[in-house]
């Protein structure tokens, strides 16, 4: 069996056929096929929200067999994963884009946890870190097995993981975005690693949208587009320009209402807005970035996942983000205070946060309490709240975003997405802003939702406020929005207008930025 | 509801639900913990009043009753805005401890001249408990220590300077009678009483005390003026709703629960009234948690605490100073242990070491008795009072039926997991 492995190299280790996986509502995923050589690197590409994390979790058992149809055949042998320990067990390891390491533990701890040598439940702390050491050394990472995971760096966290997948006896190596979060040195350490594993016979799948990784390492790629599997391509076609068309080669139809823009003077600018992590304070997210919004225009700002753009926005709103914050900001011309969120809720600035559940919303309290919370003083008078003002506040909002609950007394926490986030947008229109920032504002909301909440949009642009938003879907912004910025790693790297924007072009805006960033650090 | 806000029927969306009816069910379901929990504290009262054969509703166990639960009330009302902040404070026993044996030092050890004047006393001393609850609220707003671990160190720090001033293990005292009248006085009877039927006179020539009904009027003017009053405000808010075209709860149930509340509250008026009148700490009492239902349902701070121990996160980010916020939860706290520590030591006479000792745990429980959750955002300032009502009830009741203290404990443990497991099992099931 062994033997007969080495002697096949080109043989299929992984195959998984006519995957579907729907959730209530979505089809995440239909009909994927992909199908991986031993010894390879097989990239996974395609937009945010395409389907490739659904994909992993279907591969690693995380959503177990039954919940999803087609059938995966691992090494000769279908597989009916009931969890990620079924997986693990025949040799497939999953490293998520999240490190999932235990801060205040040590290395040696970490990855043996649950997995320890011991006897009788008392740990050999002895064979733990003679086994770490080797792992370490396999990885490439000198550091004591006893430090604390908390005291070395993400890129040393990442090579941890992989060390733990090592431990394991890895067959098959998946790695969601495994740079997402480092920076160019250990990323480039980390593309060595894999090509070096791969020289050692390990097969990986490596899912991420930094193309130029992808073009480096890569001897297969599959591109993923809205649940689907669009290709595969071998070594020889794989180019930037041929994956970005792949990617997003999907028509637009009239899924967003139709608006006449009737633009006016520039009213909110940002100048050389800078902004540091909050807690590696030497790691600056944001790189002086200057953008301009003019009265009725909606501005998108453009950018895959990790690009600062909601850092960016909550340092703005109120320095709820980081921290050496520099950088003047004008409203109709005029320098204004924005180091706190009631002095910029008061300056005309608003921001719909991306994540409602946590930022958003009381989800334990109702729907009239929530509309009225960013603007109590507009439905009291010295204090005490005039409880029918209220009233009549919280069904006219009720009425103008069409939240569909059965009064305004119901728990927000009870509402569907779609429903919740017209409930954020009703608070925040309350407080009647100049500026508007909503930050994926459709993020995990249906259809027909979605419409609902561009129509708000394109009226409100219409009353003449200056809107920003934020949003990882292209054909989002290029359908709502009159002028698009484009971020990629802290900075604005390219700016168009919607007219002439397109999903290549933004694309490639991202990845000359990072290029030019590659090249810079030469 | 009128019905043009039917919404537009859409694609996808599952939560639409039918209008009417409806909102006059949410309207009793809502409720119904609130009433569940006054119909709790009747069913106990009246089961203790059989078991004790008849003492519990005596006019002079009434007064007993609330002149020895009144402080663990006007601590509550302050704990509950502290637990719905998202917050604990387990420091209110120990503070009120010291609170009281600063009073005792300043009124009778201490020559402080004027400064020893039981007002002027009250006043520094509910000045001083800001300060605690400041020096507390400090730590946990600005410097985002855990309440649980600041007020822990509170609660011993507190305790031993109780022990500390009053030197060891003595008390002190006794205070002014001017002083102890906070606890144990009645109102004076401005209008004069009025007898109904004479005291009997026994062969001796004196008069059998108890017999005879003899009412204080003023506390029989005060209560109806009040029951009026309560009366009025809810009809006048019911017709501002249904003119603004909201619907109210429906009016029978409205005019069922104004008349057994009015009932009830005539009842024991008329019981204080045949006694010696309105206990003063009723009245401080009263006034306080009229006030803090004011500030909770009406006011804007009272709406931004709900909101901060909902989601602390969301209401920062609605421009709500969450830090400042927490700040004046625990000042108020602060202060409302003072008040605390001034009714106990007043209706000892004297300050002692261990007063407070152990209260803090029935201020808690009476609040989560009364429904709020341990996770913040969730709780009424009635469901508190009525909380500690019926703890209050329960220790008294089986005082007297005479319970060992020991087994009074065990009880009232079961009887705080029996609210909360009830809390916690109808919000699953709605």
């Amino acid at each position: 069996m062994r033997q007969g492995a080495e002697f096949l190299m080109t043989s299929t280790i992984l195959e998984m056929r006519d995957i579907t996986k729907t959730f209530p509502g979505v089809k995440a995923l239909s009909n994927v096929n992909l199908s991986v050589e031993e010894g390879e690197i097989h990239a996974v590409v395609g937009e945010n929200g395409a389907g490739k994390s659904t994909l992993m979790k279907v591969l690693s058992g995380v959503y177990p067999s039954g919940t999803y149809e087609g059938e995966i055949v691992f090494r000769g042998q279908e597989c009916h994963f009931k969890g990620i320990h079924d997986s693990e067990h025949i040799g497939i390891v999953i490293i998520h884009q999240e490190l999932a390491l235990v801060p205040m533990l040590s290395i040696a701890e970490n990855i043996f946890l649950g997995n320890e040598h011991a006897a009788y439940g008392v740990i050999d702390w002895n064979a733990n870190e003679k086994r770490t050491k080797a792992l370490l050394d396999k990885v490439g990472l000198k550091e004591d097995p006893k430090t604390l995971i908390t005291n070395i760096g993400v890129g040393k966290q990442q090579l941890v993981e992989i060390a733990k997948a090592l431990s394991k006896e890895v067959k098959l190596l998946i790695l969601d975005e495994p740079t997402a979060s480092l920076s160019e040195k250990d990323s480039q350490a980390l593309l060595d690693l894999l090509l070096e594993f791969k020289r050692q016979g390990m097969t990986s799948i490596l899912i991420s949208h930094k193309l130029n990784e992808v073009n480096r390492v890569a001897d297969k790629v599959t591109v993923i587009r809205d649940g689907r599997t669009i290709e595969t391509l071998p070594r020889k076609d794989i180019s930037e320009d041929r994956i970005i068309t792949s990617m997003v080669g999907r028509s637009l139809d009239d899924r967003y209402p139709p608006r006449e823009p009737r633009i006016g003077d520039v009213i909110f600018e940002v100048k050389d807005w800078s902004v540091y992590h909050p807690i590696h304070a030497e790691r600056q997210v944001i790189k002086n970035i200057s953008l301009n919004v003019r009265k009725g225009e909606v501005v998108g700002i453009a950018g895959l996942m990790g690009a600062g753009r909601t850092e960016f926005a909550m340092s703005l709103f109120g320095r709820s983000y980081g921290r050496h914050i520099t950088g003047e900001v004008l409203l109709r011309g005029k320098p204004i205070d924005l180091s706190s969120v009631s002095k910029a809720v008061a300056s005309g600035i608003a921001y719909v946060t991306e994540d409602r559940k946590t930022y958003g919303l009381n989800l334990i309290d109702h729907i009239k309490h929530n509309v009225t919370l960013a603007n109590l003083g507009g439905v009291s008078s010295r204090g005490v709240i005039d409880d029918m003002r209220e009233m009549s506040v919280a069904n006219d909002y009720r009425k103008k975003t069409n939240i569909r609950a059965s009064s305004v007394y119901q728990l927000t926490g009870n509402l569907s997405g779609g429903n919740q986030q017209k409930v954020v947008l009703s608070k925040w229109l309350f407080a009647d802003p100049e500026v508007l920032i909503l930050d994926e504002p459709t993020r995990g909301i249906d259809v027909g939702a979605k419409y609902e909440i561009y129509t708000i949009i394109a009226r409100l642009a219409a009353e003449g406020k200056a809107i920003i938003v934020i949003s990882s879907e292209m054909p989002e912004l290029l359908g709502i929005t009159d002028r698009i910025y484009v971020m990629n790693e802290g900075r604005i790297v390219g700016e168009m207008a919607a007219s002439d924007a397109s999903q290549e072009k933004i694309m490639r805006a991202i990845v000359r930025g990072e290029g030019k960033k590659h090249h810079e650090h030469r | 509801m009128s019905t043009d806000s039917a919404p537009a029927p859409q694609s996808g969306i599952a939560e639409d639900v039918k209008q009417g009816p409806r909102v006059a069910v949410s309207a009793l379901t809502t409720n119904l913990r609130e009433y569940g929990l006054i119909i709790a504290l009747i069913v106990i009262m009246l089961f203790f009043q059989y078991t004790t054969s008849g003492t519990l509703f005596k006019p002079v166990n009434l007064s007993n009753l609330v002149q020895q639960n009144s402080f663990i009330i006007v601590m509550a009302l302050g704990m509950l805005l502290v637990i719905v902040a998202g917050y604990i404070d387990l420091s209110v026993g120990s503070v009120a401890g010291f609170i009281g044996a600063l009073a005792a030092m300043m009124m009778v050890i201490w020559p402080l001249g004027i400064f020893s004047n039981p007002l002027v006393v009250s006043i520094v001393c509910l000045i001083v408990g800001a300060l605690i609850g400041a020096a507390q609220g400090y730590w946990i707003a600005y410097h985002r220590i855990p309440s649980f671990i600041v007020t822990l160190a509170g609660m011993l720090i507190f305790r031993g300077i109780c022990q500390a001033l009053l030197g060891g293990g003595s008390s002190v005292g006794p205070l002014p009678d001017s002083f102890k009248a906070l606890s144990s006085g009645f109102i004076p009877d401005v209008i004069g009483p009025l007898t109904l039927i004479p005291p009997t006179v026994n062969a001796a020539g004196k008069t059998i005390v108890g017999s005879g009904l003899t009412l204080h009027m003023t506390t029989v003017v005060l209560g109806v003026v009040a029951v009026l009053a309560y009366a009025y405000f809810g009809l006048r808010a019911r017709r501002k709703r249904e003119r603004h075209g909201y619907e109210a709860e429906p009016f029978p149930l409205f005019v069922i629960k104004t008349l057994v509340g009015s009932a009830l509250a005539l009842f024991l008026v008329f019981q204080f009234a045949s006694y010696r009148g309105l206990p003063v700490v009723l009245l401080v009492m009263g006034v306080l948690i009229s006030l803090f239902v004011f500030v909770t349902k009406r006011m804007t701070i009272g709406r931004r605490i709900y909101a901060m121990g909902g989601n602390a996160k969301a209401a920062q980010l609605s421009g709500i100073n969450t830090e400042r916020l927490t700040l004046l939860v625990f000042i108020n706290m602060g202060v409302l242990s003072a008040l605390g520590g001034l009714i106990i030591a007043a209706r000892l006479g004297q300050a002692v070491p261990a007063a407070g000792l152990g209260s803090e745990l029935d201020v808690i429980a009476a609040v989560f008795i009364g429904g709020a959750s341990a996770m913040g955002g969730v709780g009424q300032v009635i469901g508190a009072v009525v909380g500690g009502f019926i703890m209050g009830v329960m220790n008294n009741g089986m005082s007297i039926m005479g319970v060992n203290v020991d087994w009074q404990q065990v009880v009232k443990g079961l009887v705080l997991l029996g609210a909360v497991i009830f809390d916690v099992y109808n919000k699953n099931k709605a």
